[in-house]
C-alpha cells in the first residue's frame, strides 16, 4: 500500500492537457492484443465449439448428424445429470454458508485488532491456499481413515467407534470440510483487505454516536464490504458447481461412495473420456454453464441492489 | 432493524475486559479507543481454533512424511514412529521409478514459468491498456472477459480437449501452458492497480519528451506497478503449480506430468493389483510439493497482501 499513495497523493494535479481525450486511438490494442488473442482461443473459441458439438450426435449409422436440440432434451431428463446438479446444489448450500461465515468472522476479528499476534493469524490461516488440491485431499483422505487414519488413531484412543468419513452417507460432508479446509482463508483474506479500506472516520463518528461494536460491525463494515461479499460468494458458487478434484481424487478410497457421475463436471469427464460421448457431454457442459451463469447474475443483482 | 441490535452491544466490551486487559495505557488523550482497541483473549483463543483447523493436516502431512510404509500404519497419525526416515523418503521420492518425481519436479516449475510467467505478462500489458487507454472496443473487451470469469473453467475443458486434440496439441506441454496463459482475475486486479498507481500526467510528460509507449511502458510504468505484478505473479503461480484438472485431460504420456499429477498417480497405484504401496512416498512427496509455495507466500507477503489491498479499494 504504501508504495502507491506516494505518486498519487505528491503530484500535483494540473488541469489535465486537452491531448487526454484525443487518446482515443488503436494504440491500447497493442498492449491488450496479446491478451485478447490467448483468451480467445482459451475461452471464446471452446465455447463456440462446444455449442456446435452440442447440436450433433455421433451415431452408430451414419456417422455424426446433426440433431438439433435433441441432446439438450435429452439432458433435461437425463437422472444422472440432475442427481448430480442435486448434489452439488446441496453442498453449496450447506458448504458455502459454512465456510464463508467462518471466513467472515476470522476477517472480521482480525480486523478488529483485539487479537493477539494478528499477522501470525492471518498468514497461517491463509496457507491452505497455496496447497494444491491434490495434496489436499490426499492428506484428508489419509487422515479420514477409519483403520490408519486419524479418525482410527481417535477410535482406538478413545474407545469409541466414529462412523466412516468415507461411507456413502458422509462423503460429501467430508468433501466440504477438504474445501473449506483450502478456501476459508483465501475468502477471509478478500473479506480483510475490503475491511481494511474502511475510512477510519466512520469508526470514529460511529464511536461518538454511542455505537457499539456489534452496531458497527452490522450498519458500517458489512455494508461497506459488500462488493466483497457479493464476489466470494459468486467465486464460491461457481467454485461448487464446478466441484471435481476433490471427489476424483477421494474416489480409490471411496468407491461404492463416489460414483462417476457425482458431480455434474464429474459426468461431462466420464462421459467423454470413458465414454466418447463427446457430443452430450458438450452440451451437459453448457447447461452447467448458463445455470451457473444465471445464478451467478441473480446473486450480483441481488447483492448490488440491497446496497443501493 | 437499528433497534434490537444495540441491545447487543454492551456484552462485547464485557467480554473483551474480562480477561484482565484494563492495563489504562493511555496513548493519545484526545483519541477514544476506536483507534486502537483493548485486545482480547477470548477472541485470540476462539480465532486459533481456526488456526488449529487449518495446521493440523500440514502437522499430519509433516509427521508422516518422516515414517516407513509399515511404520504409517503401525503409529498414531499425530506423533512420531520409532524409526525417523524422512531423508530416505525423500531420498527415496526422488530415486523411485528412475528419479520420475524429478522430471515431474522440472515439468512443474516449467509450467510456472511459461504458463504463470506469461499469464502475468499479459494481465499486465491487458491491465496497463485498460487503466491507461481509450481503444475502439474497450468496453467489450472488459464486459467479455469479466462475463467469462462466471463460465464455469472446466466447463471449457471438455471443448478445448477436442480443439487442441484436432490441432494436435493435445499430450504435449503446449496443451497445459496455453491455457494456463489467460488469468481473468490477474487482468482485474492489473487493471485496478494500474489505474491507482500510475498518474496519467506521468505517462503524458513522458510522451511530450518523445519517448515511445514501450519504452514508457518499460520504464515509466513496470517499475511502478511492481507490487501488484508480484501479486498477481504469486496466484498465478499457484494456479499453475496446483493444476490438476487440465493436465490430466490433457496427458497422457507420465513425462509431461506435473506434480499434482504424478503424486494422484502414486496414490493410487496402490489400488492396482500388483501396484507398489508407497503411501511413504506420496506423503513426503506431498510435502516437498507444498514447500516452494508455502514458503513463497511468506517470504512475499508484504508484497502481495499490499498489491491485494490494492485490488479491494476500487469495489
Amino acid at each position: 500500500m504504501t508504495t502507491l499513495q506516494p505518486p498519487v497523493a505528491a503530484e500535483p494535479r494540473p488541469a489535465p492537457p486537452p491531448a487526454n481525450r484525443d487518446r482515443r486511438s488503436w494504440m491500447g490494442w497493442g498492449f491488450i492484443g496479446p491478451f485478447v488473442a490467448v483468451f480467445a482461443l482459451v475461452f471464446l473459441a471452446p465455447i463456440a465449439y462446444s455449442i456446435y458439438l452440442s447440436l450433433f450426435r455421433d451415431q452408430l449409422i451414419g456417422g455424426t448428424q446433426f440433431v438439433g436440440f435433441d441432446n439438450y432434451t435429452q439432458a433435461l431428463k437425463d437422472d444422472q445429470f440432475w442427481g448430480a446438479l442435486g448434489r452439488v446444489s446441496l453442498f453449496l448450500a450447506i458448504q458455502v454458508p459454512i465456510m464463508l461465515g467462518i471466513a467472515l468472522l476470522v476477517a472480521l476479528a482480525l480486523d478488529s485488532g483485539r487479537l493477539y499476534g494478528k499477522s501470525f493469524f492471518r498468514i497461517t490461516i491463509f496457507l491452505p491456499y497455496a496447497v494444491p488440491a491434490v495434496v489436499a485431499t490426499l492428506m484428508w483422505g489419509f487422515m479420514y481413515g477409519t483403520k490408519y487414519g486419524l479418525v482410527g488413531d481417535v477410535n482406538e484412543a478413545f474407545g469409541v467407534s466414529l462412523p466412516d468419513p468415507l461411507s456413502p452417507d458422509l462423503v460429501l460432508a467430508s468433501i466440504g470440510n477438504i474445501v473449506t479446509w483450502e478456501f476459508v482463508g483465501y475468502n477471509m483474506l478478500i473479506f480483510y483487505s475490503a475491511l481494511r479500506v474502511i475510512p477510519h472516520s466512520l469508526y470514529e463518528a460511529a464511536e461518538i454516536d454511542g455505537a457499539g461494536q456489534i452496531r458497527v460491525i452490522t450498519a458500517i463494515k458489512l455494508p461497506a464490504i459488500r462488493g466483497a461479499l457479493v464476489i466470494a460468494t459468486i467465486f464460491s458458487i461457481i467454485g461448487s458447481f464446478q466441484l471435481f478434484n476433490e471427489p476424483n481424487i477421494l474416489r480409490p478410497l471411496a468407491r461404492n461412495a463416489i460414483t462417476t457421475d457425482y458431480t455434474p463436471n464429474f459426468y461431462t469427464y466420464s462421459l467423454s473420456f470413458n465414454g466418447q460421448q463427446h457430443n452430450y457431454s458438450a452440451t451437459v457442459a453448457i447447461i452447467m454453464g448458463l445455470i451457473t451463469m444465471v445464478i451467478a447474475y441473480v446473486v450480483q443483482l441481488r447483492g448490488m441492489r440491497k446496497g443501493a | 432493524m437499528s433497534s434490537p441490535l444495540t441491545t447487543a452491544s454492551p456484552s462485547v466490551p464485557a467480554k473483551t475486559s474480562g480477561p484482565g486487559r484494563n492495563t489504562p495505557r493511555l496513548r493519545k488523550p484526545g483519541k477514544p479507543s476506536a483507534g486502537k482497541p483493548r485486545r482480547s483473549v477470548l477472541l485470540t483463543v476462539l480465532t486459533s481454533l481456526i488456526v488449529i483447523y487449518t495446521v493440523v493436516p500440514l502437522i499430519w502431512l509433516a509427521i508422516n512424511a518422516t515414517k516407513t510404509q509399515t511404520g504409517l500404519a503401525d503409529s498414531s497419525g499425530m506423533w512420531f514412529a520409532d524409526d525417523f526416515a524422512l531423508w530416505d523418503n525423500i531420498r527415496d521420492t526422488f530415486t523411485y521409478d528412475d528419479g520420475v518425481f524429478t522430471r515431474w519436479l522440472l515439468n512443474t516449475l516449467m509450467y510456472v514459468v511459461l504458463g504463470a510467467g506469461g499469464a502475468t505478462f499479459l494481465a499486465v500489458l491487458g491491465g496497463y491498456a485498460l487503466a491507461k487507454f481509450d481503444f475502439p472496443g474497450k468496453r467489450g473487451i472488459f464486459a467479455t472477459v469479466i462475463g467469462a470469469v462466471a463460465v464455469p473453467g472446466t466447463a471449457l475443458a471438455v471443448p478445448t480437449f477436442l480443439m487442441f486434440s484436432k490441432m494436435g496439441l493435445t499430450d504435449t506441454p503446449w496443451a497445459v501452458i496455453i491455457p494456463s496463459l489467460v488469468s481473468p482475475f490477474g487482468l482485474y486486479l492489473m487493471w485496478v492497480f494500474a489505474t491507482e498507481a500510475i498518474p496519467t500526467e506521468l505517462l503524458e510528460a513522458a510522451r511530450i519528451d518523445g519517448a515511445g509507449e514501450a519504452r514508457i511502458f518499460f520504464t515509466v510504468a513496470l517499475p511502478l506497478l511492481a507490487p501488484g505484478i508480484v501479486t498477481v505473479l504469486l496466484f498465478t503461480t499457484v494456479a499453475t503449480w496446483n493444476n490438476y484438472f487440465l493436465p490430466l485431460i490433457m496427458l497422457k504420456d507420465s513425462d509431461w506430468y506435473p506434480l499434482t499429477l504424478g503424486l494422484s498417480v502414486w496414490n493410487s497405484q496402490a489400488e492396482t493389483i500388483g501396484g507398489d504401496v508407497i503411501f511413504n512416498l506420496v506423503i513426503t512427496g506431498s510435502l516437498l510439493t507444498i514447500l516452494p509455495l508455502i514458503a513463497a507466500f511468506l517470504l512475499l507477503q508484504k508484497y502481495w497482501q499490499s498489491g491485494l489491498a490494492a485490488g479491494s479499494v476500487k469495489e
